[in-house]
């Protein structure tokens, strides 16, 4: 083709712009990012590795550890099953409020997780309106356990919800409309047809909200009254040895949580690579 | 929703003409289990709480909210809170939007795929984790504290500090609701400028902006609102030091372990509202990039 192409010499008459730019974003993005993960890492290991092994042997650092990534799993899988039926009902059912709460879905992203805390504390804690109840019934949620998995439920209700629903949204009706003429009801339908389609959706969803489980701080140190070796979680924990000045037991859990988060988000970036090239052909 | 609105006029039989193309169907009654559970499920979890936190805020009536807000401490938190979402914003707009224009733009950008991964980490990484590798970069020992001394700036337990954290927790959301757009929008109409004689600015002004205009606006509150909202990292790189290194999370912290309900549960509730302007707002740029 000899068409005219468009110009691209403007990158090459100033090529000192070009490597300006880029000498500032890379400044930028090591110094925010690379330098201080870096930093953190070299403090976590800098006393050798029994040393750091150590550390995370302490059962109280042990225990936050168990807590934090049981909390996280339970609240992947709820939100699986009721993020995937929440998007379910948003995309395909018409009753009244639904364009309320399509919007206010987001909202966990928007409030501050601290004031999350507290919004679950006045409505669950042992005076709550709720909580005085379950409190009657010899059943504590806020400072205890559940409290935990209540907060991280809120503050990952969006991911699983909003990964399925542009896929039910965008998804072709031919397969569900073919199904409904051969007499399937909406719930084999939804079994045999949906399922499979968003199911790798939903997955990614309740992936990303582990993630977001294993680090949350703000809501959890309010509600979870903190206590070592039963409510007290990773995060917190390297937040109570921060202030303790004890940088070495901190770096080294912050290590192991560093660890499991980006080998969550390599797990995502692999699938996604591996979804976008199966459907590339 | 104008699309549900016009979806479906009128109730047929068939599976298929209920769920048409786009169109939503109307429960039937077995199915209205679903639609309750996942409406009990959202109310039970996200609006009783707010609603919990609004009656509590209030309890004491209005006079005494306003009150709450206007002690001198609140409204230096206040202060320093507004101060370091816009400075964080500021920074995250101007570099973010370099970084997003060079990692789908500059295809010799060297390590394109390792810094476009790079980018999301501030997302994985716990706040708390985030404010501590300040502590270890600034403190007695850190790499960066003969540097920091030699300026003679305080980074720790003082602004800057404060501000670093808060821009690495909100670093990902312009890039990553730009660099969508901007791979859209291609090069052509750049390239077009270019040929007739604009230079990269003028290009970037008068080309690129208004293409990427929607994400940037959408990114530019995500990133304000989670500013305002960091409590972990700041926590722990503020020392917080009342009336100078405490923000809004931080007076709301500090309340509740005074056990002053009043003052705690009024400013949580500033920021709650705070929360539903901006979010008011990422819901109207939505709906208008959507209309388009």
């Amino acid at each position: 083709m000899s068409a005219a192409r468009p110009r691209r010499a403007e990158p090459l008459r100033r090529p000192w712009g070009l490597w300006g730019l880029r000498g500032a974003v890379l400044t930028y993005l090591a110094l925010m990012i690379a330098v201080p993960l870096l930093a953190v890492i070299e403090r976590g290991f800098s006393a050798g590795l029994r040393a750091f092994w150590r550390e995370l042997a302490n059962p109280i650092a042990f225990d936050a550890l168990k807590l934090t990534v049981a909390a996280a799993a339970i609240t992947a899988a709820v939100n699986l099953v009721l993020g995937t039926l929440t998007a379910y009902v948003l995309a395909r059912y018409r009753f009244p409020g639904r364009g309320v709460f399509d919007s206010l879905v987001d909202m966990p992203f928007a409030i501050p997780t601290l004031v999350t805390g507290v919004m679950l504390v006045v409505l669950y804690g042992p005076s709550g309106a709720l909580g005085s109840w379950f409190h009657a019934k010899g059943i504590s949620i806020i400072f205890a356990r559940p409290g935990i998995v209540l907060a991280l439920l809120f503050v990952t209700y969006p991911f699983v919800i909003r990964s399925v629903q542009p896929v039910l949204l965008e998804a072709e009706r031919y397969e569900e409309e073919a199904a409904f003429t051969l007499g399937a009801n909406r719930w084999t339908n939804f079994r045999r047809i949906v399922l499979p389609a968003i199911l790798p959706a939903a997955g990614s969803g309740a992936l990303l909200s582990f993630a977001r489980a294993l680090g949350e701080f703000g809501s959890i140190v309010v509600v979870a009254g903190n206590i070592p070796r039963r409510t007290l979680t990773s995060p917190v924990y390297v937040f109570g040895e921060v202030e303790a000045h004890n940088e070495r037991g901190a770096s080294a859990m912050s290590v192991v949580l560093l660890a499991l988060s980006f080998g969550l988000l390599l797990l995502l970036d692999w699938r996604q690579r591996r979804r976008a090239e199966v459907l590339g052909g | 929703m104008a699309e549900t609105a016009r979806s479906l006029d009128g109730e047929v039989a068939s599976g298929i003409a209920e769920t048409g193309a786009e169109g939503r169907a109307r429960p039937r009654p077995g199915e209205w289990v679903v639609v309750g559970i996942a409406l009990a499920y959202a109310i039970l979890l996200l609006f009783a709480p707010l609603a919990a936190l609004a009656r509590g805020a209030l309890s004491r009536g209005v006079r005494a909210f306003f009150d709450a807000l206007s002690t001198p401490d609140a409204l230096s938190a206040i202060k320093l809170t507004f101060l370091l979402a816009l400075g964080a914003t500021a920074i995250n707009t101007v570099f973010g939007v370099a970084a997003a224009w060079l990692l789908v733009r500059d295809r010799r950008f060297p390590g394109r795929r390792f810094v476009n991964g790079m980018v999301d980490l501030p997302f994985a990484v716990s706040p708390v984790i985030a404010g501590f590798m300040l502590i270890v970069l600034f403190g007695r020992t850190g790499w960066l504290a003969p540097l920091a001394r030699a300026a003679g700036v305080k980074v720790l337990f003082a602004f800057p500090g404060m501000l670093i954290a808060t821009t690495f927790i909100s670093l990902p959301f312009v890039i990553r609701e730009i660099m969508p757009l901007l791979g859209e929008i291609g090069e052509e109409e750049e390239n077009a400028a270019y040929t007739l004689g604009a230079g990269r600015w003028r290009a970037f002004w008068s080309v690129t902006l208004p293409g990427i205009r929607s994400g940037l606006e959408y990114g530019v509150l995500l990133t304000f609102a989670r500013a305002v909202g960091e409590v972990g990292a700041v926590l722990v790189v503020s020392g917080s030091i009342v009336g100078l290194t405490e923000t809004a999370t931080l007076f709301i912290f500090r309340a509740l372990d005074e056990r002053n309900a009043v003052a705690g549960y009024a400013m949580a509730m500033l920021l709650a509202l705070s929360s539903f302007v901006l979010l008011t707002a990422m819901e109207w740029i939505r709906r208008r990039a959507r209309s388009r």
